[in-house]
């Protein structure tokens, strides 16, 4: 059985409630921290190895010390829990049932960055979750934890929650700083990073909901100890949503140390295919990473098994491998078609760029009206290579990273399923009632040394 | 005393050059000159926070800096990314540079409705001559383009949405030079769209300049619509007493007429200094103006064309040269020419006047 | 005239106090979402400007905000919005034949209201709801694991509170 160190207790009856979740030794984490040299809780961080859980993976100890300091301005940690990313819905998760897991983990996080004004930034269409976070700030607040000189330690601190309207690119740093400047979410030209300028331009920390949430054990037990979890610079634990066709979709604590096909087929995890089919292809780690077939999925090229961590995810590359990402895990069975699959990632991206820069603007509505071209059988060969060439120019060349999200899984989808791409563009007809099924793409593949 | 800025060492298509620290690629590149510039499409220096958004000016920087020499991973903005001590950059010899721009151009025209023949911006719009250096022939799109409601914006403004890319220049001008901005971008995505949301006009005194930053057709003189081509216009540099700006303008005449005043503009196409709405819209008579004489004009500009500086205009006229005599008809082109056969009525061609139509009338009948 | 109750006005100035002064455009989101439940379900120009007026910012400023966030309603819609999420993992567990289903029984299109103003229909993008396929948001909640015996139910249940 794999340690869980966040949602341990999130089964154990009204642990939502303030008393429920003290009992269960709750805000021990701020009693011991509150105690510390902030510099000290940043050290500790950085020794835990955590890191950034939001998509990016980027190690949180080193944002934190990226931190500007200058005297007399004020810092502002931000709390990003604006969760949109397709096939992710671990943060909804965590603040549904730990809410007071969350909070913990920003008081003792805006202690560390000596933010007095701590923002959560939750999706808009979370709306009873931010009634659940402003009851557990409620009780928190009346018990002590939050407020004026909290724990007699002369450290003041207040944590509101801002709702969010509908809208994918708050989810990037800068964009979600620019919506809770109530503008709209155009993502800011980088350098200046938040670090220096952010919230109201003042220096920021943006932290994902699971990141924040780590912080808590990483204090309870130490950093040193909490990087004992895990396999290599994959440190902790991490928190996955699986959906798509699985028998038991929902949010799972892993540690890192177990094989993809162990998280699809056992019991404790997925619980397999439902019924009876077999894995086609899976993208691992949210919507906008590389999707993989079934042969390289379980076992990376060099014919080693996947494991469900941020290297193994990533072995070979997006020429054979995928990301760990936001942790949000989509499976598709035998019967699903990729080209649809893809098309309707597409849409999503065109309906969620803000529209700033002009490759994404323009070249995300570009893929989505050529790939539905080619799934209602009206495409041609050469819409493939001219589908490969727009993501080309796309990826890299724009603002912020939306623009690689939406190009990412037309790439990855052309790399390995070309041949289904050449089938639905070869019978336009027989594309339109029939499925190119699992063909060869669970077949098992010639080594490459 | 000035505190001396500290110079640092930058070289971009192996020219080197020394720039003040807090210098960005663009503006160090724009100190060297010539090719080396990359074009612009949203960044304006004199618009703050402008830049970014287009990605046209795209840059591959292979050496960081002295101190850390790696080179950057992804191409980065060169109107936003300040140089570093021993920066190297490539803009016309990185062949990555090449592709990518030509990708925003693809990018930038996709939706783009062509239709210069028609644009009173067509011989100054900085879409064009992007689209001629940088751009292929032909698309690769193939579905209908983009349109949008139309919004009127007054007596002054005339928009058209379709013809712009969303560099925002207009939000900025309006954000800066007035004190109460009442258009903006609105919706997201492919469907953003400058508008103004419930019909209003753009009034303030100094909105006019939202005409001289756009650098499309987006957003034109609605006082100049249609009345002449900008290449037939010659342009006056003149000045008048003004109470609310530097009232120095160029004034695009044809014949002694005065069909449009802007603001005077830079080698890189920026407003040298902002002018007022009565300048721009109201001061039409030669009269109002003190003409201080022809605007130079790049000569590789179509603007150019056809303007002969500091050559007079012949007086005489063709008979005066001839000694009073008549012109004499030398050769009929109609007893050598079958093209320009005077029966067929070219108005009457059903498409395209190909040989075939010049041909057939005679060869059936032969 | 539009406006707030003086236990909404109570509210708005708790909202305007999280930042700092000067700051009180932050206020924007969240009072166009109290505007839009206040003022009969959607945004129209009038409370748009009622908003500006109470944060002191330009018009201009809340409709660039309110055209950019998909929740915002800039059309009069039905009394129940059904948004019915249509994005990849949606999909895959059959969102479409869900969305076909509620055109057929309520015989209206995508973005369309019923004759009796009842019923919206929207298509909406990821909701963070993947696990719990198909799904559609009803008001502040979600409505998960739908099947065509439940959207009856649910429409039922929409026509009982009139």
């Amino acid at each position: 059985m794999a340690k869980k160190v966040l949602l341990e207790k999130a089964h154990i009856k009204g642990i939502r409630a303030y008393d429920v979740y003290k009992a269960q030794g709750g805000y021990a984490s701020v009693e011991k921290a509150l105690k510390m040299d902030p510099a000290a809780i940043v050290e500790e961080v950085k020794k835990s190895g955590l890191r950034g859980r939001g998509g990016a993976g980027f190690p949180t100890g080193m944002k934190w010390s990226f931190l500007a300091k200058p005297e007399g301005v004020p810092r502002y940690l931000v709390c990003n829990a604006d969760e949109s990313e397709p096939g992710t819905f671990k943060d909804r998760y965590l603040m549904e049932f730990l809410p007071h897991l969350l909070i913990e983990g920003l008081i003792v996080s805006s202690f560390a960055l000596g933010s007095n004004s701590t923002y959560i930034y939750i999706r808009g269409e979370y709306a009873w979750i931010v009634n659940i976070l402003e009851q557990a700030i409620e009780e928190a607040k009346q018990h002590g934890y939050l407020g004026k000189n909290i724990l007699n330690t002369g450290f003041d601190c207040e944590i509101y929650v801002q709702r969010g309207a509908g809208a994918y690119i708050c989810g990037e740093e800068t964009a979600l700083i620019e919506s809770l400047e109530g503008k709209r979410g155009n993502p800011r030209i980088k350098p200046p990073f938040p670090a220096i300028k952010g919230l109201w331009d003042c220096p920021t920390v943006v932290n994902n909901v699971e990141t924040i949430a780590a912080v808590v054990p990483i204090i309870n037990m130490g950093g040193e100890e909490y990087a004992k979890i895990g396999v290599g610079r994959s440190t902790g634990t991490k928190l996955l949503s699986a959906c798509g066709n699985i028998n038991k979709p929902g949010v799972y604590e892993i540690d890192m140390t177990i094989s993809v096909e162990e998280f699809i087929f056992s019991d404790e995890y997925c619980g397999g295919i439902p019924n009876g089919k077999r894995l086609k292809a899976c993208i691992p780690g949210g919507s906008s990473v590389p999707i993989l077939p079934a042969n390289l999925l379980l076992k990376t090229a060099k014919g080693e098994t996947r494991y469900m961590n941020y290297e193994s995810l990533s072995d070979g590359g997006f020429a054979t491998g995928s990301m760990m990402g936001s942790g949000g895990f989509i499976v598709l069975d035998e019967d699903q078609c990729i080209v649809r699959h893809t098309m309707s990632l597409a849409r999503f991206y065109r309906h969620e760029s803000c529209g700033q820069c002009s490759p994404c603007r323009e070249g995300t509505g570009w893929m989505e009206k050529i790939l539905t071209k080619i799934e209602n059988g009206k495409g041609q060969s050469s819409d493939i290579d001219l589908l490969w060439d727009i993501q080309r120019k796309i990826e890299g060349n724009t603002i912020c990273p939306l623009g690689d999200a939406a190009a990412w899984p037309v790439a990855a989808a052309i790399r390995h399923f070309r041949d289904e791409f050449e089938w639905h563009v070869n019978n336009p007809s027989l594309c339109l009632t029939e499925n190119y099924g699992l063909a060869h793409y669970a077949d098992e593949l010639s080594i490459v040394s | 005393m000035a505190e001396e800025v500290k110079k640092i060492k930058v070289t971009i298509d192996n020219i080197t050059i020394d720039v003040p620290m807090g210098t960005t690629i663009l503006q160090a590149a724009r100190m060297i000159g010539g090719d080396v510039v990359p074009p612009a499409m949203c960044y304006y220096s004199k618009l703050q926070g402008s830049g970014g958004k287009c990605r046209t000016c795209l840059v591959e920087v292979s050496k960081g800096s002295e101190a850390d020499p790696r080179p950057m991973p992804k191409l980065v903005a060169s109107c936003r990314t300040g140089v570093m001590d021993g920066m190297e950059v490539k803009n016309m010899t990185s062949p990555r540079v090449e592709d990518a721009r030509n990708g925003v151009v693809e990018f930038l025209l996709l939706n783009h409705p062509l239709d210069c023949p028609i644009c009173d911006q067509a011989g100054e719009c900085h879409l064009q001559d992007l689209g001629y250096e940088h751009g292929k022939e032909g698309t690769r799109y193939e579905f209908k383009r983009r349109t949008f409601d139309k919004h009127d914006l007054g007596p002054y403004i005339q928009l058209h949405m379709t013809r712009c890319i969303l560099c925002y220049r207009c939000v900025y001008t309006a954000d800066q030079l007035t004190d109460k901005r009442v258009h903006g971008v609105l919706s997201r995505g492919d469907h953003s769209e400058i508008a103004t949301h419930i019909e209003k006009s753009l009034d303030n005194n100094f909105i006019g300049n939202v005409i001289d930053v756009c650098p499309v057709g987006a957003l034109t003189d609605k006082t100049f619509r249609f009345k002449n081509r900008v290449w037939f216009t010659k342009p006056m540099s003149a000045h008048r007493d003004c109470k609310c700006c530097s009232g120095k303008v160029t004034l695009w005449q044809r014949g002694e007429d005065v069909l449009r005043v802007t603001a005077r503009k830079d080698q890189w196409g920026e407003v040298e200094e902002w002018i007022c709405n009565e300048c721009r819209f109201e001061k039409k008579n030669t009269a109002d103006w003190i003409i201080e004489g022809p605007t130079q004009v790049n000569r590789h500009s179509v603007i150019s064309q056809g303007h002969y500086e500091h050559v007079l205009k012949p007086t005489e006229t063709f008979s005066a040269v001839h000694g009073g005599r008549k012109p004499k008809l030398l050769m009929d082109i109609h007893s050598v020419s079958e093209v320009n056969d005077p029966s067929v009525d070219l108005s009457l061609i059903n498409g395209s006047a190909t040989g075939e139509v010049f041909n057939h009338p005679t060869k059936t009948q032969e | 005239m539009l406006k707030f109750s003086d236990n909404k006005l109570k509210e708005v100035k708790k909202i305007i106090d999280r930042y700092p002064q000067g700051k009180q455009k932050s206020a924007l989101i969240p009072l166009l979402h109290m505007a839009q439940s206040e003022f009969g379900g959607w945004l129209s120009p009038e409370s748009m400007d009622y908003i500006a007026s109470l944060l002191t910012i330009d018009p201009i400023e809340v409709y660039e905000v309110a055209t950019f966030y998909s929740m915002y309603n800039l059309q009069p819609v039905g009394k129940h919005v059904f948004e019915v999420c249509q994005t990849g993992p949606c999909m895959l567990n059959g969102s479409d034949n869900i969305i076909n289903y509620i055109k057929t029984k309520l015989n209206i299109g995508v973005g369309e209201t019923t004759e009796d103003g009842l019923f919206t229909l929207k298509t909406v993008e990821c909701l963070g709801a993947c696990g719990y396929a198909p799904m559609m948001q009803l008001g502040d909640h979600y409505r998960e694991h739908l099947t065509k015996e439940k959207v009856d139910a649910i429409i039922e249940e929409c026509r009982g509170k009139e």
